[in-house]
């Protein structure tokens, strides 16, 4: 608990770096989709902020005693993940942001449209896997 | 100096989802099912994430007044179909996949084959919509940075 806890302390301390020094949100879906297709002028530091992610990720995973094994436990079936990541793909664009644009950052500016669709998301993504978990035979 | 501090942000939110497992896709779909054992640790995550920010983002948006216009500017749309169908778009897609954009990204440097096909997904996704709404501006976009 208190690593998770710690973990999004450090999530909200690299939204606060990057509003703070480039007035810009750290909303990840919005990174991919302002790529696509790039805008000359706007595309590399949302290109270094992909890689920072990556990096981060992959530093922390390296200096676990134990590889990051248990995250494929129960592995998901590809056609899932990509069938997931398409809809994700299209949802975010549309909605315009995910998990941190709308959660993380669109939260603490009390914005009501950030307020509104992490209610949704979250309402919406629960009944998914009650149906998928329970509901499917 | 704008790619350092990106570069550096990132980074950070990398190390965050690793500490916290948010790139274990176990954590999320346990989180989401409520109806079976259902895992508290993204409720922890973002109480982290959110305390940090509604105290760091009101202090910065009320000290640098000009950063609210800039980064509130979707805010004018309110509550329209798009923002409401998008969501709930997403919502099913994170439940069937169990992976959001960051952690779906910072998967890449964990679990390469489950990061390529996912993120060709959201590519896939995001490309198709852009060219069906082409002309048309995607509502919110600048929640996203």
């Amino acid at each position: 608990m208190l690593q998770a806890i710690l973990g999004g302390v450090l999530i909200g301390v690299a939204a606060t770096v990057l509003l703070a020094g480039n007035g810009r949100l750290a909303g990840n879906s919005g990174m991919l989709h302002r790529l696509l297709p790039p805008q000359p002028g706007d595309a590399m530091w949302r290109i270094l902020y992909l890689l920072g992610l990556v990096l981060g990720a992959g530093l922390y995973a390296w200096l676990q005693p134990q590889p990051a094994a248990a995250a494929a436990a129960r592995a998901a079936h590809p056609l899932a993940v990509l069938l997931g990541g398409v809809i994700v793909g299209v949802g975010t664009r549309l909605g315009g942001g995910c998990t941190s644009g709308h959660g993380v950052c669109g939260i603490a500016r009390l914005s009501l449209r950030s307020f509104v669709a992490t209610l949704i998301f979250m309402v919406v993504g629960m009944l998914t896997v009650a149906v998928i978990r329970h509901l499917i035979p | 100096m704008t790619g350092f501090i990106a570069l550096i942000s990132g980074l950070l939110f990398g190390v965050g989802l690793a500490m916290s497992e948010m790139i274990n896709r176990e954590r999320i779909l346990g989180f989401l099912d409520v109806a079976g054992a259902w895992d508290p640790t993204l409720l922890f995550v973002m109480c982290g994430a959110v305390g940090t920010t509604l105290v760091t983002f009101q202090w910065l948006l009320h000290r640098r007044p000009f950063l609210r216009q800039q980064v509130s500017t979707q805010e004018a749309l309110g509550i329209n179909p798009a923002l409401i169908i998008g969501s709930a778009l997403f919502g099913i897609g994170w439940g069937v996949s169990g992976y959001c954009p960051g952690p779906g990204v910072a998967l890449l440097a964990v679990d390469l084959p489950a990061a390529i096909i996912y993120l060709v997904g959201v590519i896939a996704g995001s490309s198709l919509l852009w060219t069906f709404m082409s002309g048309a501006k995607p509502s919110g976009s600048s929640n996203c940075g």
